[in-house]
């Protein structure tokens, strides 16, 4: 009972959901201007990586490693508390959002090149021989072909950046750890971070079942 | 399209191709004059996929002058689109897409390509869906279908674009054997409207039907050029005596 009302005290719940839904109302914010961002800018990426000239090519290869190998933490404090030495100040919703696309951009070109490539080359043979310009055949052909294989790593991928918005509390952004932390803080009881801890699994949970739903849909595919 | 067509519709001269340090086509020089129906054939390996690719630069050629319909082919991405437009292309492996109903293949390109509007591009894929006795499955898709029929959707698929030369590598090669005759079947009535078509098939049956010149390719190089009855009663290059001889039977 002493446990239950230190952990899960009903009262001290009570009185920090309103502060905890505020925190999660920045959470999925920022969480889907990140996935939304990172995603079209990935795709954008993994086109520069495959068919851009050389040098470009290179650098595009050179940003997807360097973002893959840094941490998304060091990333967020050098935009937030390094950038401003040249002039550059950016709010904490703005560096968390800029620091988690940049990383989830990384992943998605990587996910999205897997899928382009597993495209065989017969389909790209025939739209060119069909006289259709490369975007075309991306939008038309290539593309709703890739997407298959594409979605199942990228919403695994989106669901690992969307828990690491958490890391944004770190850069002072009132998202939902924040509130929570500031809540137990403030009440001297740690039910708010069991309650933002149950928020952060009740919205999870079911898109990592989602992924493996599509995961499994695609082996059948596949065995057929 | 073919309103002005060049008298030739595809030349090549003095073309040369390699793959790293192999030299898969070597001084090819080849004339498709309008109209004319060409067999190429070869043993494996002697370069008549790279040659009739070279046309519409699925496989760029590294030396020579190549031009399509009397467009020179420069290199230049604009223009390459445009000359494909009127050369279609038919693959031993159908290369459908398979996304797409059997109607939709047929549409995509005459309408994002060409932005002919959907019903009209439909009325003609239909019509030429018809002709070929597919039009019942106009709304499946390709994986619903034999090899036979994609192969001639395929073939349908191209003349959407309502090109004026076809290239056609090796279409019947992949099919079960009853499903060839069915194929060959389309490209000859394909042949009889006069489509200007560059084959490349070990059908010598359909050499003999509807080809104007058979070429014989070995190593890179084109061998014999001869009309059909010529080359296939007496070959006059030793190599293509040989191929013959192992392909009867
Ligand atoms: N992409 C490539 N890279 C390297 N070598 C290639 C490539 N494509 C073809 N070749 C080589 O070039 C030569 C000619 O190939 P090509 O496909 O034109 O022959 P083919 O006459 O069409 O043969 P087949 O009857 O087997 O289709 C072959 O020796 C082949 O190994
Ligand atoms: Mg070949």
């Amino acid at each position: 009972m002493e446990l239950i009302n230190t952990f899960f005290n009903w009262d001290v719940m009570v009185r920090a959901f309103p502060i905890l839904l505020r925190g999660l109302g920045n959470t999925v914010m920022l969480g889907i201007v990140t996935i939304i961002i990172g995603t079209i800018a990935g795709l954008l990426l993994c086109l520069v990586r495959l068919y851009a000239v050389r040098p470009i090519q290179l650098l595009a290869i050179l940003y997807i490693d360097v973002f893959r190998a840094l941490p998304i933490l060091v990333l967020l404090i050098l935009v937030y508390y390094a950038l401003p030495f040249v002039g550059i100040r950016l709010d904490s919703f703005t560096s968390a959002t800029m620091a988690l696309s940049m990383v989830l951009a990384a992943f998605t070109a990587e996910v999205c090149r897997a899928g382009i490539q597993n495209v065989p080359k017969g389909q790209f043979e025939a739209a060119a021989s069909l006289g259709m310009p490369f975007w075309k055949s991306m939008r038309k052909i290539i593309l709703p072909q890739a997407i298959r294989v594409i979605i199942p790593p990228l919403t695994s991928n989106s669901i690992s950046v969307f828990k690491d918005t958490a890391l944004a509390s770190v850069v002072a952004m009132p998202d939902l750890l924040k509130q929570a932390n500031d809540a137990q803080a403030m009440m001297a009881n740690p039910t708010p971070l069991i309650g933002a801890a149950l928020i952060y699994l009740a919205i999870l949970w079911p898109l990592v079942r989602l992924v493996g739903y599509l995961e499994a849909r695609n082996q059948r595919a596949v065995a057929r | 399209m073919t309103s002005s067509p060049a008298p030739l519709a595809a030349q090549m001269s003095d073309v040369n191709k390699w793959y790293n340090d192999y030299h898969a086509l070597r001084s090819i020089n080849l004339e498709v004059a309008r109209g004319e129906r060409i067999v190429v054939c070869g043993p494996s390996g002697s370069g008549k996929s790279t040659m009739i690719r070279c046309i519409n630069q699925l496989e760029k050629h590294d030396s020579g002058t190549i031009a399509v319909n009397g467009v020179t082919l420069t290199g230049d991405l604009k223009q390459l689109n445009t000359v494909r437009q009127d050369v279609g292309m038919v693959f031993q492996h159908f290369n459908l897409f398979p996304h797409l109903t059997v109607l939709e293949n047929c549409v995509i390109a005459p309408m994002t390509v060409r932005n002919i509007a959907r019903k009209e591009a439909e009325e003609m894929a239909m019509s030429y869906l018809s002709r070929i006795h597919i039009a019942e499955q106009a709304h499946k898709f390709p994986s619903q279908l034999s090899g036979g029929q994609q192969q001639r959707v395929a073939i349908a698929r191209s003349l959407c674009m309502q090109p004026n030369l076809m290239l056609f590598d090796e279409p019947t090669s992949a099919l079960d054997p009853e499903m060839v005759h069915e194929v060959l079947e389309t490209m000859v009535s394909l042949a009889r409207d006069g489509m200007t078509m560059l084959v490349v098939t070990h059908e010598m049956g359909f050499a003999r039907k509807v080809a104007d010149r058979v070429i014989f390719m070995d190593h890179g190089e084109i061998c014999e050029t001869a009309p059909p009855e010529d080359f296939f009663k007496s070959p006059q290059n030793e190599r293509a005596r040989v191929f013959l001889s192992q392909l009867i039977h």
